[in-house]
């Protein structure tokens, strides 16, 4: 076939005009992957017992503020990451922004704490685990994800991948908080980056081979 | 020290630019419904493809027409990304070398580090109707689509009946038919990209 004959086939028929992004499919997608982050969450972690304690805590809302703002941000990159020719120079400082903001709380909090006290702040009880649940929470909700992206048209594999792990991590923590027993900076500003962490460098692996469209 | 200007600067940008906003125009008519603009935005695209594309093949002549046509499919097939509002050449830029780097990761992984890509405001800076013939026939690889999405792609794309007539035939809706053509031409292009 000619490519004269391709673009006459291509610019004739029912097709022609704009197909829409399916939102809704996307939507359903996402959502199943979330819920069954919060599926494994309730029935394997059970959601915090002295919730209502904590959230009285100023440090439990800058954890949520950090974490919602991670999620936000996780969201912008996979959007500007499945979209060709879209400029992504501002991600970088867009996702360093919370990080930092949460560090410099941390560094606050470990300088007023006494001592001996700032092992526990950093390690608190849970640090052997944490990173790893959020790993796997964040497992639906990164194959939703990777689902969505390949039906847009990343164009820089690799980083649409870590893009798609990042992102899923992110809502992991958000599901993951509602378990965890830690809100200090110091162990929040750490092992749940690295609990981000771990999809996002998956992603960078599997991402050229997963995302080819 | 004033800066002396490059002559050749300021016209080729100029011409660029007028290019931008004329593709710009027949492919959001196009995306409107507007066969003929959409069929020109294509011609248009494919003079300036082409040419990029034989800059970056010069070692593999005979494969350009291939990968033109998978531009073009992917263009097609992704054209629900492009944001009208956004630049269109740094969209189809993207499309394209993004086609063109998996093929090259796919046939000469080595060449890819002595192939320098330049920026995209090169893509509309050159043009070349001279179409070689295709090494792969793409008539053939619709052969081998499902049939339902063939009979789809063949009655409504290239024998020019309508989408009720195509229904009426196949024995299934209007929507299905869409569908179909939809599916079909995903379906070929999964298949360029896996066969080349």
């Amino acid at each position: 076939m000619k490519t004269d004959d391709l673009i006459n086939m291509l610019a004739s028929g029912p097709d022609v005009s704009a197909p829409k992004i399916p939102v809704r499919r996307f939507t359903l997608f996402i959502s199943l992957g979330v819920l069954a982050s919060i599926g494994i969450m309730m029935t394997n972690l059970g959601v915090r017992p002295n919730m209502a304690e904590l959230i009285m805590l100023p440090a439990f809302w800058i954890k949520m503020a950090f974490v919602i703002a991670l999620a936000g941000i996780g969201w912008i990159t996979v959007v500007r990451l499945s979209t060709p020719g879209v400029r992504t120079a501002m991600l970088p400082a867009l996702i360093a922004m919370p990080i930092v903001l949460i560090w410099l709380a941390a560094t606050a909090t470990l300088m007023n704490a006494t001592p001996e006290n700032r092992a526990a702040l950093f390690l608190g009880d849970t640090w052997h685990y944490c990173s790893s649940l959020i790993a796997i929470l964040s497992l639906p909700i990164f194959i939703a994800i990777l689902k969505v992206m390949r039906d847009l048209a990343p164009t820089r594999l690799r980083l649409a991948g870590a893009g798609a792990g990042f992102a899923a991590g992110t809502a992991a923590t958000l599901v993951y908080s509602f378990h965890c027993p830690e809100i200090e900076a110091p162990f929040i500003g750490f092992w749940y980056l690295i609990g981000i962490l771990i999809p996002t460098g998956i992603g960078a692996l599997i991402g050229p081979r997963v995302l080819r469209w | 020290m004033q800066r002396i200007p490059n002559r050749d600067e300021p016209n080729g940008n100029a011409r660029n630019q007028s290019i931008e906003l004329r593709l710009h125009a027949l492919l959001v008519q196009g995306l409107a419904g507007d066969e003929a603009a959409y069929r020109d935005f294509l011609q248009a695209s494919t003079t300036h493809l082409r040419a990029f594309l034989r800059r970056r093949l010069s070692r593999w002549p005979d494969e350009v027409e291939d990968l033109l046509q998978e531009s073009l499919l992917a263009i097609h097939n992704q054209r629900m990304t492009y944001d009208p509002s956004a630049p269109l050449t740094a969209w189809l830029y993207a499309i394209a070398k993004y086609k063109l780097i998996d093929w090259l990761r796919r046939h000469a992984r080595r060449e890819m580090q002595n192939d320098v890509l330049d920026d995209e405001n090169e893509l509309f800076s050159t043009a070349d109707a001279d179409a070689n013939e295709a090494q792969r026939d793409l008539a053939i690889l619709l052969e081998l689509l499902p049939e339902q999405q063939r009979a789809a792609i063949m009655h409504t794309k290239v024998d020019g009946w309508s989408v009720r007539e195509t229904a009426v035939a196949l024995k299934i809706s209007e929507a299905s038919v869409k569908v179909a053509v939809h599916r079909g031409l995903k379906t070929l292009a999964a298949k360029l990209r896996d066969e080349s």
